[in-house]
């Protein structure tokens, strides 16, 4: 099967992608480059892994068919509860997946970045799991606002480090662990938990992450009798979630590909995180992508309530659906994606993340035949965002 | 003969200083490049400052910051640089990060550079392999050396590698860290810097990262071109402002 939307063998998916890495990082990166696939390769490797996704994080995650949904949107919906996995998102595929390849290239001591904390304690949690030492980058503003993720990174046993530079939120934790990692070349990993990132980061993370469509496609047959569906949904803020929701249908074209975007008070307001609809092509945190940024080349703060969605940039594979018109973009406001979660909750007895929330809006955006069926990732649970919800509907 | 060159034919060691332009105040970007050379540095980097510094410490971190805050802008800067030459004759290099030349254009920000006097630069994301693949005959096409890193981590392979595509000096990271200054160079710095000496690369090497003083000056010119100092003349125009810029330049030479 022709593959042509995945990524070649330079680390570029069509133009974006690539490593732009000062050379202190070469060593590291390259290391990654020529072992990963390797790696990933071996039995005892897929044995480990596939055990821990299965007694450990609870996979096969369901694919649940929303009824309630499906009658008031008049279409099929399946949801991928990616929400029940151990530490409540799909963020742990991809953790189990760098630890154990950080054991196998003989490091000792893990370094991650965190906005709203998930992915964070994804990894501590995997670093608790394997005895080794955890070093979490979290900015100054997200600390405050993030209490119970980092008092859970710090029971797992990791250490938080406030990112103080710059806007003190995601981007600026990327950049102090990326500076850390600068700083330990030797006994370090450095466990990224988006579709980001130098090459092979990107590609390295979606096939942890692909583990969602994969299991998809067996359920829907099981369910549907055909192992494909007509469009999968999926929020994007760096794109791992949806990386892995979409790879294994990348190169049908029958199969439709959303991704919703934070548009956050609005595209044009200032404030937002719609990358695709505001970025431009650039170079953030080490690739070529879509990214938002001044003129001149400055780096811009994205807004979104969400604070997984929270980042300028968005992965090169997500760049490139856009850029050829694989994807279909759209972007959700703050109140169409809290409106999406608490109708979920209403409707199915489900509270998603609010980062979920934004791909339950793409109701609000397209409409589906009655016979289409359309699966969306339910990239995580809403417990951790309880005071967001609470505050927003005044409960 | 590009004015990198000519220096580095000269037969002394030389001392590079680097700045962030726009800092301390937007328009003292011309008198700082004045009074070094006045002071007797021999090569200037003029940092255009990144929202997004991912090599650098928190000293040059603070005054990118303060310089974009400031209103430094790429166009800014090559305006303030325009006459440039009229006054100044040693070596400049601009340093930055790659993303602001892209948005810039890549040939339009060589030309600009050519046009004013610019004589290399040095973009530390930017990859050795994509510049030799994309970008090296625009820069040759404009007279800009373009100036690479190597740290201690780098394989022999690809120094090699890098001084083939090199046609200046070598900027050789003393240790594997992000810019600012360190206590000292030990054993380590040593053999790191004897090592890369013996391999008679066909460009000279320049130390970078960590000199601050008068002892780690002297380490790391001892088997090498010259050095660079960042962090440490930025902490010091921080304090003590942009003039009587030999008060920070004698005690590094070793003068009084």
């Amino acid at each position: 099967m022709k593959n042509t939307y995945n990524i070649n063998d330079k680390g570029y998916y069509g133009e974006f992608g690539g490593a732009f890495i000062p050379e202190m990082l070469y060593p590291n990166v390259e290391e990654l480059r020529q072992n990963y696939l390797k790696v990933m390769a071996e039995p005892s490797f897929q044995e480990e892994f596939n055990q821990l996704l299965k007694d450990y994080v609870g996979r096969p995650s369901p694919l649940y068919f929303a009824k309630r949904l499906s009658e008031k949107y008049n279409t099929k919906v399946y949801l991928k509860r990616e929400d029940l996995n151990h530490t409540g998102a799909h963020k742990v595929n991809n953790t189990i997946g760098q630890i154990l390849m950080a054991k196998r290239l003989g490091k000792n001591r893990i370094i991650a970045e965190t906005g709203a904390g998930q992915h964070g304690v994804a990894t501590a949690t995997v670093c608790a799991l394997m005895g080794m030492e955890c070093i979490v980058y979290m900015g100054e503003i997200d600390i405050a606002r993030q209490a119970p993720n980092v008092a859970r990174m710090k029971m797992l046993g990791a250490e938080v480090r406030p990112a103080l530079s710059g806007s003190r939120t995601l981007k600026d934790a990327t950049n102090e662990a990326i500076r850390d990692w600068i700083n330990n070349p030797v006994d370090t990993h450095y466990i990224i938990g988006s579709a980001i990132g130098p090459h092979p980061y990107p590609d390295m993370v979606t096939r942890f992450q692909s583990v969602i469509s994969e299991e998809i496609k067996w359920q829907l047959k099981e369910k549907e009798g055909k192992e494909n569906p007509d469009y999968v949904v999926a929020c994007i803020g760096g794109g791992s979630n949806a990386a892995g929701t979409y790879y294994h249908f990348l190169d049908d074209e029958n199969i439709g590909i959303i991704a919703v975007e934070a548009a956050g008070k609005g595209i044009h307001t200032g404030e937002s995180a719609a990358t695709s609809a505001l970025g431009k092509e650039g170079i953030i945190h080490g690739c070529k992508t879509l990214l938002m940024q001044t003129d001149d080349g400055q780096i811009t703060e994205p807004y979104s309530i969400s604070a997984g969605l929270d980042y300028p940039g968005v992965g090169p594979l997500h760049s490139h659906l856009y850029k050829s018109g694989r994807g279909e973009f759209y972007s959700a406001t703050d109140d169409e994606a809290m409106q999406a979660g608490l109708e979920l909750t209403k409707l199915e007895g489900i509270i998603p993340a609010i980062e979920t929330s934004h791909a339950l809006a793409v109701f609000k955006h397209k409409t589906f035949k009655p016979e289409d069926i359309v699966v969306i990732s339910l990239s995580g649970r809403g417990d951790k965002d309880l005071q967001n919800y609470i505050d927003y509907f005044g409960l | 003969m590009n004015r990198i060159n000519q220096k580095l034919n000269e037969d002394k060691k030389l001392l590079s200083i680097y700045f962030t332009a726009g800092y301390p105040n937007i328009d003292d970007t011309v008198s700082i490049i004045q009074n070094l050379e006045q002071s007797g540095v021999d090569m200037i980097e003029i940092g255009l400052p990144f929202s997004d510094p991912l090599a650098d410490g928190p000293t040059i971190q603070a005054s990118s910051t303060a310089a974009l805050k400031n209103g430094m802008t790429t166009e800014k800067l090559f305006e303030q640089l325009k006459d440039i030459r009229q006054s100044v004759s040693i070596p400049l290099i601009i340093m930055g990060y790659f993303n602001p030349v892209l948005q810039y254009g890549v040939e339009a920000f060589c030309k600009k550079c050519q046009e004013i006097g610019i004589d290399g630069l040095i973009l530390p994301d930017l990859p050795a392999d994509v510049y030799d693949e994309a970008y090296k005959a625009i820069f040759e096409k404009y007279g800009l050396i373009n100036v690479f890193l190597i740290t201690p981590q780098t394989s022999e392979e690809r120094i090699r590698y890098i001084d083939s595509i090199s046609n200046g000096f070598i900027y050789m990271v003393s240790s594997a860290s992000t810019t600012g200054a360190q206590s000292g160079f030990g054993e380590t710095q040593t053999n790191y810097f004897e090592r890369i000496s013996k391999m008679n690369l066909n460009n000279p090497q320049i130390v970078g990262f960590g000199i601050s003083n008068n002892d780690t000056f002297t380490q790391a010119i001892t088997h090498t071109k010259g050095a660079i100092i960042g962090s440490a003349f930025i902490k010091y125009i921080s304090e003590n402002g942009i003039n009587y810029l030999n008060n920070f330049v004698n005690p590094i030479l070793g003068k009084n």
